[in-house]
């Protein structure tokens, strides 16, 4: 049982870290690129890709670097840290993650190796506003009806990833070119784009075999996904807190520094338990991912969704409060992070884990969050 | 990071697991496990029992009874004996008095109390608290004055836990009344037998007797029994605090809790409401076990991780909601809390009987060792920098 990055997931962090902050170390940098389409840094997303990010999770056959959910976690928690607009767990960690998980050899070395060098930006169509979108054989490929929205990043993916309804009832997972589909994107309030969706007898291509039950896997990478998510939120709240804490120190009202009064002091001493208590769970989370157990990560992924969740919307909300009114303003970092918070607990869909973690109490007498050992 | 513990835990795991489910009475682990309270009789045997297996002190020095574990080990090691019902061995011995001694004590003072320390011979009281120095320890005014070769101690102590049963209480005393105040304070131990102390209960809201106040009228206290250098009280009073922090977050009973909303609900079990608090609070616990993990993971040297006061502070207010859950689900088959069963005169289970002093006594969790007030400033101000 260790928690602790070993010294290459240190130097993985540190050079992220470096990347992010020659671009967004001054907030007003990332105002003024996700005031523009597509809302985030082509060049920077190129420099991610010529360091090895956006391959990270995938197997260097399919032309990645082979590195696990740890690192992926590591990656997330520093764009969080800047609310980095860029589509990492959009188009590498969900889009990606579930081609790694369906897609053919061939598919994976085409989809994931264009991924993984910057060429090709990816998009998962999972969410329906109504009626599930259909797909209908038609010889060699396939054809799609239906809307699906919000597709994250949908508007700028050159090629998206659409789950949609078999004749038989199944889930399939279908390839289908961005400019094949009639596409709306817009922004969303966190900064972040998004897009409706609208397949009308559109050409697709299976992803992977087109037999295979494509529900479980759209699961699984929605639970890696949601993991790291949580990392990202924890690299927000981390930000939240400190920018908080600096911010009693400094600022003054009727003549003293604010942290002269101690019912400030104690609303900030909550954030950090609510801080700790969620990287603890979250970093468990990871951990249970690396384990390669899909059953175990799904429940991870709930309780760390649940936790995380939780913890950033006290964080969020109470750094807003403590700030006062400049918080509520858009050129001041704290308050667009809580909205960024508030994006990340929800875009992943599917997001009621207490509900879900109430239905499976009577599965177990007492958690045990250290596994036995299998021999 | 690593999930999976090493094989030399693993085996570590078991071989605790193996010996309190084995060597220590199973009437007293049921006891423990359905949330009955113990005779003072139980308790010394359970820790006679852990002590004879070397596993009563593994906190202490090696040369006094220590395991030289890593702090993970320590932690399994407290986390098995929760799980196994096996009653923690009694803390005013092995993680209070016990250390201070073997850190500051003369060899004399060692060879005389560590072993009975250990062993449970000595029970051994606190005597810190007074009616005006609680959370400000340092307000206390219980004198000793130096009078040939004894002390002369006058004074009173208040919220001694267990106080009735105590063969030795361990105090801080004011020895020098000009110092600036936490100056002037040194540690005294006292036979509760000695002329001059005398013991009073003190009735609290779940009805039951846990604690008491403890007066000193000229109590002669031999010089040899104090602990360190004159005036060096304050020193160890905040070494014994530091290490009573340690391992403070109650997991293991607060799991048995839930385990037992899960038991006893029955057909309630079937509301989603429930369900969700059962299953919200099982997933704070969660966070909570794994940020000890962390904490322990970190603690260098036994000195404890500055997140460690989140742990008290979460902790205790996981403790309390979960004896609420079991408060709400005895409804009003918790006012059978004085019956006697035995003689026919309640319908109502055990855990319903007990479940609202539990709630009533649980309030004190967020009080006692620090309050969480006291831990939120700690937090603001030596982590936050605020």
């Amino acid at each position: 049982m260790d928690f602790t990055y070993d010294d290459e997931q240190i130097a993985l962090r540190d050079a992220v870290r470096g990347l992010l902050a020659r671009k967004y170390s001054d907030f007003e940098q990332r105002r003024r690129q996700v005031a523009e389409d597509p809302g985030f840094d082509e060049s920077l997303w190129g420099e991610l890709a010529e360091m090895g990010v956006l391959g990270l999770p995938f197997s260097e056959d399919d032309g990645g670097m082979g590195a696990g959910p740890v690192e992926v976690a590591i990656v997330a928690t520093e764009l969080g840290r800047v609310i980095a607009p860029e589509p990492f767990l959009s188009s590498v960690v969900l889009a990606g993650g579930l081609v790694a998980l369906a897609g053919t050899p061939e598919q994976r070395t085409e989809v994931l190796g264009s991924l993984a060098s910057g060429e090709r930006v990816l998009a998962l169509a999972h969410l329906e506003p109504g009626d599930p979108v259909t797909a209908t054989p038609s010889g060699d490929s396939w054809t799609l009806s239906g809307v699906k929205e919000p597709v994250v990043h949908g508007a700028r993916a050159d090629q998206v990833v659409v789950s949609a309804t078999r004749p038989d009832g199944s889930l399939g997972l279908f390839l289908v070119e961005g400019d094949a589909a009639t596409r709306a994107g817009y922004s969303s309030y966190d900064g972040g784009r998004a897009a409706r969706i609208s397949f009308e007898d559109t050409t697709a291509v299976a992803l992977g075999d087109p037999e295979t039950d494509g529900a479980p896997l759209l699961e699984q990478a929605l639970a890696g996904a949601r993991i790291a998510a949580c990392h990202e939120m924890l690299g927000g709240m981390e930000v939240a807190l400190s920018a908080t804490t600096d911010y009693l120190k400094s600022r003054k009202q009727f003549g003293v520094t604010l942290n002269t009064f101690q019912a400030l002091n104690f609303r900030a001493a909550d954030m950090y338990v609510s801080l700790e208590l969620a990287r603890s769970t979250a970093l468990w989370a990871s951990m249970v991912h690396a384990t390669g157990d899909a059953a175990a990560t799904r429940e991870a992924a709930a309780r760390a969704g649940l936790h995380v969740g939780k913890a950033a919307r006290h964080i969020g909300q109470d750094a807003i409060q403590l700030h006062g009114g400049i918080a509520m303003t858009a050129e001041y970092l704290v308050g667009n992070i809580t909205a960024r918070l508030t994006v990340l607990e929800r875009f992943l869909g599917d997001g009621d884990h207490l509900s879900v973690l109430a239905a499976g109490i009577d599965d177990h007498a007492a958690l045990d969050p250290i596994p036995e050992p299998t021999a | 990071m690593r999930l999976e513990l090493s094989a030399e835990d693993q085996a570590f795991r078991k071989e605790m697991r193996e010996f309190f489910t084995t060597q220590v009475p199973e009437e007293i682990r049921t006891a423990v496990l359905d949330g009955r309270e113990l005779s003072k009789e139980q308790v010394v045997e359970s820790q006679r029992a852990l002590n004879a297996g070397g596993l009563a002190v593994p906190g202490w020095p090696v040369e006094w009874g220590g395991r030289d574990w890593s702090q993970l080990q320590r932690h399994l090691w407290h986390e098995e004996m929760q799980a196994a019902g096996v009653p923690l061995p009694l803390p005013f011995n092995t993680s209070m008095i016990g250390p201070v001694i073997a850190h500051f004590g003369s060899q004399e003072v060692k060879e005389r109390f560590l072993p009975p320390t250990a062993n449970l011979d000595i029970w051994w009281s606190q005597g810190f608290s007074e009616p005006d120095a609680g959370s400000d320890l340092a307000g206390l005014r219980t004198t000793a004055v130096r009078d040939g070769d004894d002390w002369v101690v006058n004074g009173q102590k208040t919220w001694t836990t267990l106080g009735q049963h105590g063969d030795w209480i361990f105090t801080l005393v004011r020895t020098d009344p000009e110092a600036k105040k936490q100056l002037g304070i040194s540690m005294l131990l006292i036979d509760m037998t000695s002329p001059g102390v005398e013991v009073r209960p003190i009735q609290l809201i779940d009805g039951g007797h846990e604690v008491n106040e403890v007066w000193f009228t000229d109590v002669r206290v031999p010089g040899e029994n104090l602990v360190g250098e004159v005036n060096q009280g304050w020193t160890m009073a905040k070494f014994l605090l530091g290490n009573e922090r340690v391992g403070v977050a109650p997991v293991g009973s607060v799991k048995r809790m839930l385990v037992r909303a899960k038991q006893v609900g029955g057909d309630r079990l079937a509301d989603p409401l429930l369900r969700a608090r059962i299953a919200d609070l099982e997933n704070e616990l969660l966070a909570l076990e794994l940020t000890t993990l962390r904490v322990v993971a970190h603690s260098a040297g036994g000195a404890p991780h500055p997140a460690s006061s989140v742990l008290k502070l979460r902790g205790t207010e996981l403790q309390q909601a979960a004896s609420e859950l079991l408060l709400d689900l005895a409804g009003p088959q918790s006012l059978a809390s004085g019956a006697d069963p035995d003689a026919g005169g309640t319908d109502a289970p055990g855990w319903a009987r007990r479940a609202a002093p539990t709630y009533l006594n649980l309030r004190k969790a967020s009080i006692y060792g620090g309050s969480n007030e006291i831990q939120r400033q700690i937090i603001a101000r030596t982590i936050l920098g605020l």
